[in-house]
């Protein structure tokens, strides 16, 4: 990770506490999110890697009792702002969910659906070039091009995670949040979505949440320790894996506990 | 009286039975019984009490026949008219004076069967009251013999009780069948006077010329009802109670704050709580004239003070806690992962809501909707004082329409014979009544029931 | 690994796409447009929130305000000369027998009559309720003395000057109030017998007891019928049923009963109870058996739920130390259901108590002008005498209806008080 001082930060956050009510989910986590590679938080469940992803595209908000403090950017914009549109922060900042959740609609809908909201696409010709391409970057066209208005629904579990995750494409986001996206699927499907990433880093800032540290090294450049709401060990994803400087990381790894 | 003295019995057995059976126990030990001694207390109690109230309750059927055989065969009765008519009506006067529900009679020869009715009830009362005490000590006795270590107490007691409890279940189904067979029945003697073809097809309803002897070819058409029983319920109350029902359960479930909705929503409830003859007055005194003087300011013709509009807005209020209910419990079986994809997406709430939630829950609401029509169809009071009873064919929401619960109340009420084709006329209408509702609640039921399923 | 060596090609070519402008003019307006719909949206549903309370609330005050004169009375103070009236009584005769007896003998309208038109000119009589001579009876057997001499009597109003003298009456009610205001002679007293009487022809004299004691009846036997079926066939139900045809049927029959307009259980009323069984018509009886057929299925799936509540490891335990299945069920289950059964039953109660429609199939809806003695005597109930009252062309119904229509709202509020307080004090999670 020789170019990791040149490349951009696309998120940064400092010093940020989340609070669910007067319990502490998040204490002091402060980290930088880039383009050029995919970022993977890992830790035991429980750990506030889940909850510190969601304060990211601000999904946190939706629970009325979660409380944000410190200071996330996003291209040096405070994203927490009163002038930052949560609207706008969330079609720039995507994000993908641990159960595929398509919505009951056919596929091409679910595909159209954000590039409608936003206002994307003028007239019947743009999308249908939005959603084939969305589709394709997903990996997902030459499996439905024949059946786009069958429901997303009747997909098998990985092909609603990939729909899912070209449905967070078509509105051409700038960071992709992956909360635990493979942790549904079997291991073929999970392989697919691996791939997927693979392929879509550097395009977008993807960031990834799992519980398996074997996909954390698979698919990351730079990994992310939490552990009880705070970020213990941030560095390249070869130094946490093979040469861990914090005793805490080191237990987990070598599966202590977790 | 005689019933007191039956339990009195069951209790001094329920006593003794215990008392022995303790002593059985005692003396073989406590494994040595198989049953509890207030088990085997039980055991003799009911067979005490059980067989003589039975007795009682065929009893009090069988014993009016008997008095009035006993009162006809006396001296007093020989000069009773032949005509069965005037004499069941001396009869029932004489027994209503015997019996102390009336006082005075009309008829002299009801006065001299006075007193052979009284001491025919008499007698009949101790006969049967004898007949009973003895069957209470011959189970007693029976029950009390086989109290002993080796009985099985428990499990007799226990047989019967789950008898009674399968017994109890069983009320429903008689109950249905009950409502099945007495509306099929009065309704095949009503067809058997009007042609069903001419009473569900028929445009013409006026059953009064009908009893005033004008034949019954174009007094039964019932399609006017129909009419205004569906525009009424299931269209004017619907267009109210839809749109409200649905963005109040919106409003509480997804934008206000858990106080607020923790305060509301009862509140809401309380609509369905008002008893509907206090709708149907609020209908007919305050919401009908406001709406019919707005009607003739505005030149509308046909208005009326009685209107299918007025019961059907109140109607539609009537309704609005159900439809909300039953949209708030489609929306919220939406998984929430559904909501958070599409805020996610950058979706605002309201686009979340309309885009995602509705359409994914819209089988559910559409359920609640049949069920809520259901409802409405067979709503009786409000329509009953406001809708009117003009059977008018009419699209004019102002003009008086009547429907089919109305016609059920105006054709039962009032001094009629049972079987002239006015009366078993309702009870045609409350078969179509019966069906539909029952129909529409089987496909609402199928409906919500699938969709249900789609989500778990 | 780095960054530079990124296999970008591996993505199937697509025409590139320019990035969106999402600080631009065009999405700014676009933005402001969809939270301008989204503010709209939420209004909207909050409109629907208070419009549906806005009518309840209004349905309540019309009622109320209507309703709360119907407890008060006018009365009139009738200045009475028994030494000079027509007739003359001895208030030694009332001493001596019975003194009810005595002045229903005498003609004590005529002394009403002689005193009022002495009192507030040639039409006197009808400023005063029929209920006047109960009022100047009782007057005279609390205090015979008054009968040798003269009195003021505080009698009721006649139906025209009590409506009037409440602010909505006719012209010519209006120049009655006049009169009587000259001489002081108006005040306004609660009514009691409103809630002592029965029905009747002349709006000053009814009153809803009979009506309400109709209503205690009916629910008593729909409580004593609906109750102990319904909480067995749940307990059957859930508990023991076996898993065949029988069962579905049972249970298909209790769900549509739940559904079924309650007018169809009045047709059942007629048609079985009156007709068949022969049993007397506008009684508490029939009205109780029939609203009990309309309770019991609330009963049952309300029960059910309650049973299905308690906890498996309950029962588990007790038949692990050899209870019977019996013995589980009435020792340990019921007693831990009983309050969501309660509930339940408090609910189908209320629904009960305010239904009509069944009640005029089985002819409840009969004149009642005094209250039933037992189950086998006419009666009216509550909602039934409100529709009978609300079909009055009396002026001073309306607010004899509305009058009643509080009593009934305030002893359903009540019972759904009660209910949401068991269901709060009990619920309980396992």
């Amino acid at each position: 990770m020789s170019d990791t001082q040149t490349v951009t930060n696309k998120m940064s956050a400092r010093g940020v506490n989340v609070f669910y009510g007067e319990k502490q989910a998040i204490n002091n986590v402060s980290i930088d999110v880039d383009l050029e590679n995919v970022t993977a938080f890992i830790g035991p469940s429980g750990c506030g890697k889940s909850t510190f992803l969601r304060t990211l595209n601000r999904m946190n908000d939706t629970v009325a009792s979660a409380r944000v403090e410190g200071q996330i950017t996003l291209d040096g914009e405070d994203i927490y702002a009163s002038g930052m549109d949560v609207v706008q922060l969330r079609a720039r900042v995507g994000m993908v969910f641990q159960k595929p959740n398509p919505f009951p609609k056919s596929i091409y809908e679910n595909v159209a659906y954000g590039p409608r909201i936003h206002g994307l696409a003028n007239g019947k010709a743009e999308m249908d070039v939005i959603v084939e391409r969305s589709l394709r970057q997903a990996g997902l066209w030459e499996e439905v091009k024949d059946r786009l208005q069958e429901s997303g629904t009747a997909l098998s579990g990985g092909q609603q995670q990939r729909l899912c995750i070209g449905r967070a494409i078509a509105v051409d986001p700038e960071v992709i949040l992956m909360d635990e996206p493979c942790s549904a699927l079997d291991p073929i499907a999970t392989a697919k979505i691996e791939e997927l990433i693979h392929d879509l880093r550097g395009r977008y800032a993807i960031v990834i949440v799992t519980h398996n540290m074997q996909q954390a090294a698979r698919v990351s450049q730079r990994t992310a320790f939490f552990h009880l709401g705070t970020l213990v060990e941030y560095g390249a994803t070869s130094d946490i894996f093979t040469n861990p400087k914090q005793e805490r990381t080191k237990d987990y790894i070598t599966g202590r506990y977790g | 009286m005689i019933v007191l003295i039956v339990l009195g019995l069951a209790l001094v057995g329920w006593i003794v039975a215990r008392a022995r059976a303790m002593r059985l126990q005692a003396s073989a030990g406590r494994l040595g019984t198989n049953s509890r001694p207030s088990q085997h207390g039980w055991y003799v109690a009911l067979w005490t009490a059980l067989p003589a109230l039975i007795f009682l309750a065929v009893w009090a059927n069988v014993m009016p026949g008997l008095v009035t055989n006993a009162v006809l065969g006396t001296p007093e009765a020989q000069s009773l008219p032949s005509d069965a008519f005037a004499r069941s009506s001396i009869l029932g006067e004489a027994q209503g004076i015997a019996n102390g529900s009336g006082q005075t009679a009309f008829n002299p020869a009801s006065q001299a069967l006075v007193q052979p009715y009284r001491d025919a009830t008499t007698r009949y009362s101790a006969i049967g009251a004898i007949l009973a005490a003895i069957l209470a000590f011959a189970g007693g006795a029976y029950a009390f013999s086989r109290v002993s270590p080796a009985f099985k107490a428990r499990s007799r007691v226990e047989r019967l009780v789950m008898f009674s409890l399968l017994l109890a279940s069983l009320i429903a189904v008689l109950t249905t069948a009950g409502i099945v067979i007495s509306l099929l029945f009065e309704s095949m003697r009503f067809f058997a006077l009007v042609n069903p073809i001419d009473f569900l097809f028929g445009l013409k309803w006026s059953p009064q010329s009908a009893a005033l002897g004008y034949g019954n070819k174009d007094a039964f058409g019932a399609v006017p009802l129909f009419w205004g029983t569906v525009f009424i319920g299931a269209i004017i109350a619907m267009v109210v109670a839809i749109p409200l029902g649905l963005m109040s359960a919106i409003y509480l479930t997804q934008y206000a704050r858990p106080a607020t909705r923790k305060w509301m929503k009862p509140i809401l409830e309380v609509l369905a709580g008002v008893p509907t003859v206090v709708y149907g007055y609020f209908a007919a005194l305050t919401v009908a004239p406001a709406l019919r003087n707005f009607a003739v300011s505005a030149g509308i013709s046909g208005a009326s003070s009685e209107s299918a509009l007025a019961a059907g807005l109140v109607m539609g209020v009537m309704i609005i806690p159900f439809v909300s209910s039953m949209a708030d419990d489609s929306i919220a079986a939406v998984p929430q992962s559904m909501r958070d994809g599409s805020l996610a997406m950058g979706a605002t709430t309201s686009e979340t809501i309309r885009k995602v939630l509705i359409p994914a829950a819209l089988p559910g609401v559409v359920g609640g909707v049949l069920l809520a029509v259901s409802r409405a169809i067979g709503e009786t009071m409000i329509v009953v004082m406001a809708a009117g009873l003009a059977a008018n064919l009419t699209l004019n929401p102002f003009a008086s329409v009547t429907t089919v619960t109305t016609q059920m109340v105006q054709l039962l009420t009032g001094d009629q014979e049972f079987d002239s084709a006015k009366t078993l006329a309702a009870f045609a209408l409350g078969l179509v009544l019966f069906v539909v509702t029952l129909l529409l609640n089987i496909v609402a039921l199928r409906v919500v029931k699938k969709y249900r399923e789609a989500y778990e | 690994m780095s960054a530079a060596a990124l296999p970008l090609d591996a993505i199937p070519a697509e025409p590139s796409r320019a990035p969106t402008d999402w600080k631009g003019d065009v999405m700014r307006k676009r933005i402001a447009r969809r939270y301008a719909a989204e503010r709209r949206f939420r209004l909207l549903g909050l409109g629907a929130v208070a419009l549906s309370a806005g009518f309840l609330a209004f349905l309540l005050i019309s009622m109320m305000s209507s309703g709360l004169r119907g407890f008060t009375r006018t009365e009139i103070a009738l200045p009475i000369d028994f030494a000079q009236s027509p007739i003359l009584i001895d208030p030694a005769a009332l001493k001596a027998g019975n003194p009810e007896l005595v002045l229903a003998n005498a003609n004590l309208p005529a002394v009403i009559d002689d005193a009022a038109k002495k009192a507030f000119g040639v039409n006197g009589t009808e400023m005063l309720s029929p209920g006047a001579v109960i009022a100047v009876r009782k007057a005279i057997i609390a205090d015979p003395s008054i009968l040798s001499g003269k009195a003021t009597i505080r009698v009721p109003a006649s139906e025209g000057v009590d409506v009037a003298a409440k602010g909505n009456g006719a012209p010519a009610n209006e120049a009655s109030i006049a009169t009587l205001q000259k001489t002081n002679a108006l005040s306004t007293a609660f009514n009691w017998q409103f809630l002592t009487a029965s029905d009747g022809t002349d709006p000053t004299q009814v009153g809803i007891w009979g009506a309400l004691k109709g209503s205690l009846l009916t629910m008593g036997v729909t409580l004593l019928l609906s109750f102990p079926i319904g909480v067995f066939a749940a307990l059957y139900l859930e508990e023991y049923a076996p898993r065949n045809r029988w069962t579905d049927l049972i249970e298909v029959s209790i769900n549509n009963l739940a559904a079924v307009p309650s007018i169809i259980f009045g047709l059942l009323g007629l048609a079985i109870f009156l007709n068949m069984w022969n049993l007397p018509r506008s009684a508490a009886l029939v009205g109780g058996m029939t609203l009990a057929l309309m309770t019991m299925p609330v009963i049952v799936i309300a029960g059910r739920n309650a049973i299905k509540a308690v906890p498996p490891s309950i029962r588990d335990a007790a038949l692990g130390i050899g209870a019977s299945p019996i013995q589980v069920v009435f020792h340990h289950v019921l007693p831990l259901a009983l309050p969501g059964i309660l509930t339940g039953t408090i609910i189908g109660m209320a629904r009960a108590l305010g239904e009509t429609a069944p009640l005029l199939m089985i002819g409840m809806r009969a004149f009642i002008a005094s209250p039933p003695g037992g189950v086998t005597d006419p009666a009216t109930v509550l909602p039934v005498q409100i529709f009978l009252w609300s079909d009055e062309v009396g002026r001073g119904f309306i607010e004899k209806t509305s009058a009643a229509i509080i009593v009934l709202l305030l002893f359903l509020l009540t019972m759904n008080g009660l209910a949401i307080y068991l269901r709060n004090k009990f619920e309980k999670r396992w």
